[in-house]
């Protein structure tokens, strides 16, 4: 499903690569959770995904695709085949649960009826059943995260990218999150989780890399957050 | 293709930069009503150079009783011959496509029809104090003036050879001068009707950067990203013309109906005209706007 091939990326103006020769495989269905201190290419390796940065070196697949053939203006199609979830939210604060959903949906074009039909069970699968009303600010921060799952699940893609999903939240409310997560993987699409959370990292028992100043120094089935210390 | 979004996005846009909006409205309506009348200015000044060249454009004058200038104070009244040896050398000469003899009688007729509403005048002027004359019409307005009048001015009988563009050419720099006046001011306004909508879309895209980067995650495509800005920076430019058409509507009526007054020129632009010059200033509005929300986007809104 995400194949990276030898990847380097070195940002203008820096010195060191913020990834360098990364190989990887990730298959359709799995749950990765990608770890490592700030700075060690986490949030590169998820832009390198979405094509929102090239790669200095290497190849990357997404869904089958070559990322460097993939022209410009197919890089929405291959967006909207992924799904993301970040720290901070990024929900429309002037919407409510059911619009932002629906914005997803909305500016890809797609039919109202499909609309009323899709929100109502994305919002019972995360959990927020009888809160469709309500405007962001008056959820909790597990909540709005739950929402901004929604959306990014909304329109079923293959691939769900969640940047420290639980950055934000309390750790009694994490499990919550992450049992969503679980539930969208066990649909079939495949997660990658980039996370500092070592206590869900230890508890979920799944696939674990870890970079480190851009090199993956870890990679092993049914992992654990420190287990190379 | 969902209309009802891509309004409702344009709706928010344009009301939450309210203020860069109305100055975007103003500046286009100005600077596109300065251009029309620039173009009335043209079209006028065109008109009215071809309703004269049509006409006479050299007259020349020959002596009558009385008449002091040319040769008519050493040889008195112009004689049939001399009219006859003049008529032969316009003739012949191949710059002159017609030259119409006008005796006294008829050049009396015209003047009294002219000066109808000026009685004292009328009265006081004998019917053999007018002159007869040549009127001709040349091939090449411009160039060939000069050198024609230069060949029938001190023959016999001769009192004046007059180049009508002359006289017109004070009304023609008048209205060159009003033209290019106006025409500069358009153009400055226009390059700040261009920045003016390069920052009302930088500061609508700005302003907006929250949903335009979730439509981009999303997967929105390019165009359904930017086109609610596009449509905002059209729409505005379209209410803009709008006024600047009722602006030169009003132009027209008032301005170059006086300007007529003061110099009867014999033209005036036509409803047609008008139309010509408003659907001008919609394209020009369309272009600048488009154009710019369109470059602006692609430097602003990249995916």
């Amino acid at each position: 499903m995400i194949h990276f091939d030898n990847v380097t990326k070195t940002y203008a103006n820096q010195g060191r690569p913020a990834l360098e020769n990364v190989n990887l495989d990730v298959e359709k269905g799995e749950f990765v959770f990608l770890v490592g201190p700030s700075g060690s290419g986490k949030s590169t390796f998820l832009r390198l995904v979405l094509k929102e940065e090239r790669p200095t070196s290497g190849r990357i697949h997404v869904a089958g695709k070559d990322l460097a053939r993939l022209t410009n203006w197919k890089v929405p199609h291959l967006r909207r085949r992924i799904g993301c979830v970040f720290q901070d939210f990024r929900l429309l604060p002037n919407k409510n649960v059911y619009q932002n959903i629906a914005f997803a949906l909305e500016v890809i074009g797609k039919p109202r009826r499909f609309i009323r039909k899709v929100v109502p069970e994305v919002i019972d699968l995360v959990g927020l059943e009888g809160k469709r009303d309500r405007m962001p600010d008056e959820l909790s921060g597990g909540e709005q995260q739950r929402v901004a799952m929604a959306r990014a699940f909304v329109n079923r893609p293959m691939i769900l990218l969640a940047d420290e999903p639980t950055g934000n939240i309390d750790p009694a409310t994490s499990i919550g999150i992450m049992k969503v997560l679980d539930r969208i993987n066990r649909t079939g699409t495949t997660v990658v989780m980039a996370t500092h959370d070592a206590a869900i990292v230890d508890s979920m028992r799944k696939r674990v890399i870890e970079l480190e100043y851009g090199k993956v120094v870890r990679d092993q089935s049914r992992g654990v957050y420190g287990q190379a210390y | 293709m969902r209309a009802q979004f891509v309004f409702s996005e344009v709706w928010i846009g344009l009301r939450r930069n309210l203020t860069m909006t109305v100055a975007l409205i103003v500046v286009v309506a100005i600077s596109l009503s300065l251009l029309g009348t620039g173009l009335m200015f043209v079209k006028q000044v065109d008109n009215t150079r071809t309703y004269w060249q049509s006409r006479v454009q050299l007259s020349v004058y020959l002596c009558s009783p009385g008449t002091l200038g040319g040769t008519c104070q050493k040889n008195g009244p112009v004689t049939q011959q001399e009219i006859a040896t003049i008529q032969q050398e316009l003739n012949s000469n191949r710059d002159i496509v017609s030259a119409k003899f006008v005796t006294q009688a008829e050049a009396y007729q015209q003047f009294r029809s002219e000066f109808h509403d000026n009685q004292p005048i009328v009265k006081y002027t004998a019917a053999n104090q007018i002159p007869s004359s040549f009127e001709i019409r040349l091939k090449n307005t411009e160039a060939d003036a000069l050198p024609v009048s230069q060949v029938v001015d001190g023959y016999p009988g001769v009192a004046s050879v007059v180049d009508d563009s002359s006289i017109l050419g004070g009304f023609y720099r008048l209205l060159d001068g009003a033209r290019n006046a106006v025409v500069i001011i358009a153009i400055f306004l226009l390059v700040a009707a261009i920045l003016l909508v390069a920052n009302t879309i930088r500061l609508s895209a700005f302003n907006r950067r929250r949903e335009t980067s979730i439509m981009r995650l999303v997967g929105a495509s390019n165009f359904y990203v930017q086109l609610p800005f596009l449509v905002e920076g059209m729409i505005a430019g379209l209410i803009g013309w709008l006024v600047a058409a009722g602006l030169l509507v009003l132009v027209k009526s008032v301005l170059l109906s006086n300007l007529h007054n003061i110099f009867p020129t014999g033209v005036t632009l036509t409803t047609a005209d008008l139309v010509e010059v408003i659907i001008v200033a919609m394209i020009t509005a369309l272009l600048i706007c488009g154009a710019t929300s369109f470059l602006t986007l692609r430097r602003y809104l990249r995916v």
